[in-house]
Order: structure tokens, then sequence, then C-alpha cells
């Protein structure tokens, strides 16, 4: 049984004329981390917070462990959320912060008190307990409001770009401690994120979201390797995924799977390509090489990440035998931005 | 064009214009020139006439006899004497300390009113917003024939009701309730208009606050399951206090200097039962003609209005937890 799901869910804003979400089918499975990635105003967050029920939606319903739980306030949702602010009440210190839900659930002192040294304990705050919010570091916030969240045992996590506040080294500790701390509790999760470095790392399964649809849900594998629009092709991978315009097709492919010819083993179904290169940026021991291909299609600027494996010497303003492995390229119609079966090149 | 304006013109300054420096560029004259208007008016307005009333309140100038003769505390002590002076202290205080409470409670309840969104919410809020809007005397006057002896609206409605005028009605059965005929009802009346005329006030104040909270903060409380008091109080409210302080200095100071809805509506009556310190020195100094006298009920108020501006300021230092 899915512990969240949404069925065709709508929600319009300024009586109609804005439509933040547009028809949203999505079921969380037991125990999940389920990612809503994408770009700013792509109605990730209203689609949060209408779980959460801090939004009522236009039409459709949301279910938690099974039961339609539209009409309910928050309260009644067994549901327990992070806010991108952390939202921690700053008259209170951490326990207070931490027990006020316990207080909210009329809990009495003594097992507020268990319950919220098992989550100090667990997220490592022992030690903040008797402080404010305003002492804490950005990450020691987020362990308050994760605590916070968790001491209700909640059925769902609802997590709204909790790491946004942080620094970018501070970031990635952060994201594993999450990542960790869900698979301690394994409680469901839903996280909002248009970082797609995050979704990758913590989602088992990522949903793509633009204009209010699900472009596509699946593992980070599938919505990485087997995306199924333009748009999700594009909006993720860094540097995104190549399309060059064949006829009524658009031919796609990963920056990281157009390699010199060379360096793809010889007996391989390839597409040789000739790749006019004028740039070359060394990031972080790859090289990411820029310059017009033809040959698939229509003359088109892509970029080529050559992994520091491949030592081939490429200099700018050169002409060089590219290939793509032929099981690489991704087909999508012209049109629509929509996947279609693989064509004859 | 003037001369210093076209030589400000020449080549050379345009090639260096940071060379010199403007009147907007010396903070230190401009902070100067900025404050001289308040610095005069405040010199003239409230340092002159409080060196003046310390002066009268130690001399024995009258209306009839302005020459000033040093009498020590010799006007003090008569005001000591005085049991209508003691009456307006107490009442000082009973008509700020209950308007003061009902102004910041129900300040607090229009301010939600305010932010709330709903259909027809500016209508509400200009009609909010008027009592405040309204000159004080001015309103006075309307709350005078409100409250009239015989002809007073609050009668007639009580009487519709059947609360008034007849035998074992809640409110009595005499056809009026003689509102500022009645010594408890008229001090009832003064505190009703005072709160009546500063609760806006109030709930703008309050109002300011509550849009500053971030609105995390409610939703984060609606998520842990607070409900609608417990986020009042919990939340909302601690959040506020120091706005919610200065909502009652303002309502407190406001109230303890006012003299004109008094004057209006009972002029001290009856018996002296509203007479407040403001009003009693007028009386005293003006319309009785003892300047002396006048000025030292006066000077009462200074150091009671002194200590309540420390002491609300100072309790919202503490408590500023942002």
């Amino acid at each position: 049984m899915a512990v969240v799901e949404v069925r065709q869910l709508v929600k319009e804003f300024d009586g109609g004329r804005v439509r933040a979400i547009d028809g949203v089918d999505l079921a969380t499975g037991e125990g999940e981390y389920l990612v809503l990635l994408g770009p700013s105003g792509c109605g990730k967050t209203t689609l949060l917070r209408t779980i959460a029920g801090l939004e009522e939606p236009t039409a459709g319903d949301v279910l938690i462990d099974g039961h339609v739980v539209t009409g309910l306030p928050p309260r009644a949702r067994k549901i327990a959320m992070v806010f991108q602010s952390y939202a921690l009440y700053p008259h209170k210190t951490v326990f207070a912060n931490i027990v006020f839900p316990l207080r909210a659930a009329r809990m009495d002192r003594a097992e507020r008190e268990r319950k919220a040294a098992w989550a100090a304990e667990l997220l490592g705050i022992k030690h903040l307990l008797a402080r404010k919010p305003r002492q804490l570091s950005g990450g020691e916030r987020q362990r308050v409001a994760l605590a916070r969240a968790l001491v209700r045992e909640p059925h769902v996590f609802l997590l709204d770009e909790p790491l946004s506040n942080l620094d970018a080294k501070l970031r990635t500790s952060a994201r594993d401690e999450l990542k960790r701390f869900q698979q301690e509790v394994s409680t469901t999760t839903v996280y909002v994120t248009h970082d797609q470095v995050e979704a990758m790392g913590l989602g088992d399964r990522i949903a793509v979201l633009s204009d209010g649809k699900v472009r596509q849900v699946g593992p980070p594998v599938e919505v990485y390797d087997d995306p199924a629009d333009t748009f999700v092709a594009t909006f993720i991978g860094s540097p995104p995924m190549n399309l060059v315009n064949r006829d009524d097709r658009l031919v796609g492919f990963r920056p990281e799977h157009l390699l010199p010819a060379d360096a793809l083993p010889n007996g391989a179904d390839r597409e040789k390509v000739p790749l006019a290169v004028d740039r070359i940026e060394y990031l972080s021991g790859d090289r990411h090489v820029y310059g017009t291909v033809t040959g698939i299609g229509e003359a088109t600027r892509v970029v080529a990440r050559l992994p520091a494996t491949v030592t081939s010497p490429i200099s700018a303003g050169e002409t060089y035998d590219f290939a793509v492995a032929r099981d690489r390229l991704r087909f999508f119609a012209v049109d629509t931005g929509e996947r279609t079966e693989a064509v004859r090149l | 064009m003037t001369a210093t304006t076209a030589a400000t013109r020449t080549p050379e300054r345009a090639v260096a214009p940071a060379g010199r420096r403007r009147l907007a560029d010396r903070e230190g004259t401009l902070a100067w020139l900025f404050l001289m208007p308040s610095v005069v008016y405040i010199i003239a307005l409230v340092a002159v006439p409080f060196v003046l009333a310390v002066g009268f309140a130690l001399s024995d100038v009258t209306a009839g006899n302005p020459s000033f003769n040093f009498v020590g505390l010799r006007n003090f002590r008569r005001i000591f004497d005085d049991p209508v002076f003691w009456r307006a202290l107490g009442n000082t205080f009973i008509f700020t300390g209950i308007s003061m409470v009902l102004i910041v409670v129900l300040g607090k309840v229009l301010a939600n009113i305010l932010v709330a969104d709903f259909k027809g919410k500016w209508v509400v809020r200009f009609l909010v917003l008027l009592p405040w809007t309204t000159p004080v005397t001015l309103s006075s006057i309307a709350w005078l024939w409100m409250l009239d002896s015989i002809f007073s609206p609050i009668d007639w409605l009580l009487r519709q009701m059947g609360l008034l005028g007849k035998p074992g009605a809640l409110f009595g059965s005499a056809s009026n309730m003689y509102w500022l005929g009645e010594p408890g009802l008229a001090m009832a009346s003064v505190i009703a208009v005072h709160v009546w005329r500063l609760t806006p006030l109030a709930a703008v104040i309050v109002m300011a606050g509550l849009v500053a909270i971030p609105r995390d903060l409610e939703e984060a409380a609606r998520v842990d399951g607070a409900g609608y008091w417990r986020r009042m109080f919990e939340v909302t409210i601690p959040l506020t206090l120091p706005v919610i302080a200065v909502a009652a200095l303002f309502g407190a100071i406001f109230t303890f200097t006012d003299m004109a809805v008094v004057d209006v509506l009972t002029n001290g009556g009856p018996n002296n039962a509203t007479q407040v310190l403001t009003s009693w020195a007028f009386f005293r100094g003006i319309d009785g003609g003892d300047v002396g006298q006048g000025a030292a009920v006066a000077l009462f108020l200074f150091p009671l209005l002194l200590a309540a501006a420390i002491a609300i300021l100072r309790a919202v230092r503490r408590m500023e937890v942002r």
C-alpha cells in the first residue's frame, strides 16, 4: 500500500489564472525516498504543501496510508515537515522546539523527555538542547528541525529543500547525514529540490516535474539514462544531454558517451561523428570538449565529457573523429519532445 | 545659470568628479542639519514649558497676580491635602491600567482581523481605523450624545431588548442608565471611549508585528499539530511581544496624558468621580487661575510617565528574541 498518494491533483492560484499543479498522479512505496525534482516554479513545493495540508487542492485527492486526507488539517495527517528555513521557533530552546509537537499532542512529560532524548541522541545534538536556535550553525539547525520532525514518529517526512540554506561544503556532508538518517528510521520521505545532484544522490526514485506536470518517475539511473522526454534529458545531467536535429527526430546522447573514436573499442557498434573542436575546459579531472558535430543530423554545437582515463590529445581548432555507442543514442520527436523508438541513422 | 554651477561643469571637474565633497557627502553636517528642526521643536515646545512648569510649581503665580514669588513646596503640600488630587491620581491609574489591558487585548484581536484575507476586508479595515483618525474632541462629542442622560441610543437599544425600563429588568426599572451621572458608569464610560479610540492604533502596531513573523513558523506549528490557541500563545504572541509592549506603552501614554475625553464627557464629574491628573491640573491652573497649583499637579505626570516609559522599554529589550 502506498504511504502517500495523490490522485489527479490540481492546484490553481489567483482564481484559475495560474495552474501550479496540473493533474498529478504519484504514489510512494513503504519506506521510500521519493524526490520531487524540477526548476523553480514547476509546482514541486506546492505539491509538497498540498500533501502537508498547508494548501487545499483545487481538485483531486491526497491519500495517506490509504485514507483520503484532502480536507483534513495538517495536524491530522501523521506527517512531519522540514522547511527550507527550518522554521525553528526562535524564542524557544532546542529542547522546547523538539518537544513542541509532543506537547501539542498532549503527551505526558516523562514520555516527552524520553522521546526528545532519543531524537537528540540519534541526531547528535544532545549538547545543544539548552541553546536557542540563533546560537546554532546551519547544519545544527537542520538537525534540530529533523529531530522536531522525528519525535512525532510520523508516517511521512516532507522535506522542502532542507539543504539550500547551507554553504556548498556543508551541503555534501548534510546530504550524507540526511540519507543515513532516513535509512536508520526508514520512514517514507518526500523530498523537494531543484538540485539534481541532491536528487540523484538521495532519491530511491525521482519524480521530475515541469509546469505542474510529472514528466517522469523512476530510479535515478532510469531518469538519467532513459529520459522520457527532452525536458528530463536536458534538465538532468551536467552538462545536459546533447540533442541533434535529424528530420522529425531529435537524436540525444550524453556528453560522457561522445568520445574520441579511438577510445571506444573497435568492434563496438558505434556511430562515428566528426567533431570540430572550438573550446576545451578542464574540470576536476575531466575534459569538457565543446565543438560542432556533423554527420548525425544538422550541424549542432555539443559537449563531450572525456574522463581522465581518455588521454587522446585534443586541441581547439581541429576536427577529430568522435563516436557514440549506438545503444547510447536516444530519440525524441521534434514536435512533442517525447521519447520515440530508435531509428537507423 | 549661476557662476558656481558653471564652474562645477568645467571639463576638469568632469574628469575627476570625485574630487570635491558635496554637502550630500558630509554625513556629520547633514546629521546636524536634519536634526535641528526637531531639536528646536523639542526645546521650544517641551523643554521650555517643562522648565516653566517647574518654576510655576514652586511659585505663587496666579492668573490674577502673575508676579513670581518663590514659595518652596507650599503648592505641593496644598495639593496633597486635597482629597480631589488623590482621587484624580487614583483615577488616572485606574483609567490607564484598565484601558491599557483592554486596548492591547482588543488591539490584538483587531490586528488578527486586519491581517486576515477575506472578501470585503478593505471596508472592515477602513471601519477599524476610523476611530483613530477622528479627532479626539469630535469623537468625544459623538460619545457625549451616545451617552446622553435622556436620548442615549444605547439606553434605547437596552429598552428595546427588554433589559432596561421594566420592573425586574437586568439594568433596572428606571427608563435611563444615566451613563455620565453615576460615578461608576461615568468611569466606565471614560474608559470605554479611551479604549474605543486607541484600539485601532494598537491594532496597527500589532499588525506590523504579525506581518513580520515568517509564514514558515506559523505553518511549522500547524504541521507540528498545534491548534489555534496553542499557536497564538506559544508562537505568535511570544514573537510579537516586543511590539505588543510598544502598543501597550502608546496606549498607556495616550490615556495617561489625555484630558479631552474627560473634559468633554464628564468635565471631571459627577462630583469629581472621573477627575484625572490632566483635567485636575487644568481646572486648578487655568479655570481656577491658581497657576502654581496647576503646575504642581501637572508635574506629577512627569516622573510617572518617565518611569512607565523606561520600564516598558527595558522590558522590550529583555524580551527581544530576534
